[in-house]
């Protein structure tokens, strides 16, 4: 973003709070909605993840990058809930929530997508948004059979739904079965079915995977405008534009650890950085070679 | 070849009580496999919870005939709980397994000698259902019902009975199925993680399908029961869960309607094609060209295989089944 002009109140802020943090792995932020300590996770002999700390600021767009293999997965799946951790815990606005199943999370303001993109596809699209709203009366099958005990939530329910999926400009597929979308537009329906959740912080494991470049801008956009609407985003992401593009900080992972954090300038020059990507030979040579 | 009477019986076969206790069936096998994923091999075992509750009323409690209903309740929750406890959590393929071999076990078990005093062994009960039969309002001997519709007053109780039940049912179940409630299961079978990181506890929704389901059994193998007079364990085997299936399959999966119309056609077809060998080798073994082709004691064997082969033709042009939707098996391939 080099255009000041086009920066949002909350841009700003988010940019603000990190001024003065230190590029450091692990470093405390001055508001963080979610801090991990100690998380370990090790299939067989491989150690997917050992994380010392990690703190994600409130109210900004944090990038998760690293070489494949890194463990940014797994470390999603160990803060959702979706796997268990051999050791750690981690705390999302204060209270502590490693024993939590990957069912409550959502209720708690905290949800994922998927790498995989998870579109329900004999359901139509309108019905894989309604899907997403949480605490709905009609879903207990006691009052299943009483439409009327539902059919007001359920009108509410249907105009957000609406509403994102026209934000999200997906609305001419409204009735269309998920199935037919093009992969991009799946990754809206996932982000926008995502929201119906109210989340406070939402988790994107690689939003731009198979997304056409005329569609990326406006996934930048639509990830923008979650920040400014208050909320924290962490995305895990290959495409390094669109981590300078879009994140406040971004956190480096390798082989299991996190091996830098910083702003994404910061982060660019970082030689520990190149090295995880380029590999630890080439890594030293550049180092040689400049000095 | 008396095809009035080939017409008689397969219009009456459409119909019957077997069509009805196999809708009830399938509408459960619906919930559980159709609409929420969960591939239940064991539907017979629930039929057996149905019939052995009613059974178990004057076999082993003493107690009045309406005490089997809250006893079969009970026996599927229990049954339900076993099954379900282990292995929803797991993949689909384990439920299957899992209830495959759970509706033998409870079927061994029943005819045990061990447990004869309480199931009645491999004879089953026969004194279960005076208390049943009492309520009948229709002339037990008499002949009721118009033309090709006759029935004995008995058989005319039951039919009312089985096709009341199998009209509650389906009400219920599409309620069920349009609401939230069932949106959700509808997801879980399409992909359990996504609803779960959307907030939905999908453990405790997939017992409730599979409790759900399992009374639909239960409510068939009760009209069995009623209608046969008896419970007999071998009424409960393998291969009355995979008829059902197939009748199932044969309606359209995920329809409330598809698994009414299934078992009917299923049954009509069976005993046409039944009807139709038996007069065509009635006298001589048909031969075509000096080869004997059919004999009248392989009617039984044949007609399956000719059911088999209607199957095998109704996936290769008609895979949705008669209710199904085309387009929504297209999505699978995706």
């Amino acid at each position: 973003m080099t255009d000041n002009a086009m920066r949002s109140e909350a841009a700003f802020r988010a940019h603000d709070s990190f001024i003065g943090i230190l590029p450091e792995p692990g470093i405390p932020k001055r508001d963080p909605i979610l801090r991990a300590k100690g998380v370990k996770r090790h299939f067989g002999g491989i150690i997917a993840v050992d994380l010392d700390v990690l703190e994600i600021q409130k109210g900004s767009i944090t990038a998760l990058i690293g070489p494949n293999g890194a463990g940014k997965t797994t470390l999603f799946n160990l803060l959702t809930g979706f796997d268990t951790p051999d050791a750690g815990n981690w705390q999302f606005d204060g209270k502590d929530i490693s024993k939590i199943s990957a069912h409550k999370m959502a209720a708690k303001g905290m949800v994922r997508t998927f790498q995989l993109t998870k579109s329900l596809t004999k359901l139509s699209v309108i019905e894989n948004m309604k899907l997403g709203a949480s605490g709905q009366i009609g879903e207990h099958w006691w009052n299943a059979l009483l439409p009327m005990r539902w059919k007001d939530q359920e009108a509410l329910i249907e105009n957000r739904a609406d509403e994102l999926l026209t934000r999200f400009q997906i609305d001419h597929m409204r009735n269309e079965y998920a199935g037919t979308l093009s992969g991009g537009q799946r990754k809206l329906l996932e982000m926008a079915r995502a929201l119906m959740t109210n989340p406070r912080l939402i988790m994107l494991d690689e939003p731009m995977a198979g997304v056409n470049p005329a569609l990326k801008q406006t996934l930048n956009d639509h990830i923008r405008s979650l920040r400014d609407e208050g909320m924290t985003v962490l995305f895990v992401e290959h495409d390094m534009d669109m981590v300078h593009d879009l994140s406040d900080w971004v956190v480096v992972m390798s082989e299991g650890r996190i091996i830098a954090e910083g702003t994404a300038e910061q982060i660019s020059g970082n030689l520990d950085v190149i090295e995880a990507y380029l590999g630890a030979h080439q890594g030293k040579s550049m180092f040689e070679e400049t000095t | 070849m008396d095809w009035i009477r080939i017409f008689e019986n397969t219009i009456r076969a459409f119909v019957g009580v077997d069509a009805a206790y196999f809708a009830l069936a399938a509408i459960g096998l619906n919930v559980q496999f159709g609409y929420t994923g969960l591939l239940n091999f064991g539907q017979a075992a629930f039929m057996a919870c149905g019939a052995y509750g009613l059974g178990l009323t004057t076999q082993y409690f003493h107690v009045s005939f309406w005490w089997g209903i809250p006893i079969a309740m009970m026996l599927v929750i229990i049954l339900a709980l076993l099954v379900g406890i282990p292995t929803l959590r797991l993949r689909a393929d384990y439920l299957a397994i899992v209830t495959i071999a759970a509706a033998e076990l409870v079927r061994l078990m029943v005819r045990s000698v061990q447990f004869n005093r309480v199931f009645g062994g491999s004879d089953g009960i026969n004194t279960f259902s005076n208390e049943f039969r009492a309520l009948n309002p229709f002339e037990p001997a008499a002949d009721y019902g118009i033309w090709p519709f006759r029935y004995s007053g008995y058989t005319m109780f039951t039919l009312l009975l089985g096709w009341g039940l199998v009209t509650l049912v389906a009400v219920l179940v599409w309620l069920l199925m349009r609401s939230p409630w069932g949106r959700v299961v509808k997801s879980i079978r399409e992909d359990e993680d996504a609803v779960r990181s959307l907030g939905k506890n999908i453990y405790s929704y997939k017992m409730q399908s599979l409790i759900i389901g399992g009374f639909c059994g239960m409510l068939s193998g009760m009209v069995f029961a009623l209608d046969r007079g008896s419970v007999q364990p071998d009424n409960y085997s393998r291969d009355v869960t995979f008829y059902i299936l197939t009748a199932l399959v044969l309606g359209g999966m995920a329809r409330v309607m598809g698994s009414i119309i299934g078992p009917m056609m299923f049954w009509g077809l069976y005993v046409f094609s039944d009807n139709f060998l038996r007069q065509l080798v009635q006298s001589e073994p048909l031969r075509i060209g000096g080869v004997t082709i059919i004999q009248s004691t392989q009617v039984g064997p044949v007609n399956y295989m000719l059911v088999g082969l209607g199957l095998i033709l109704l996936m290769v042009y008609r895979p949705q089944g008669v209710y199904g939707n085309r387009q929504e098996m297209a999505l699978d391939d995706r």
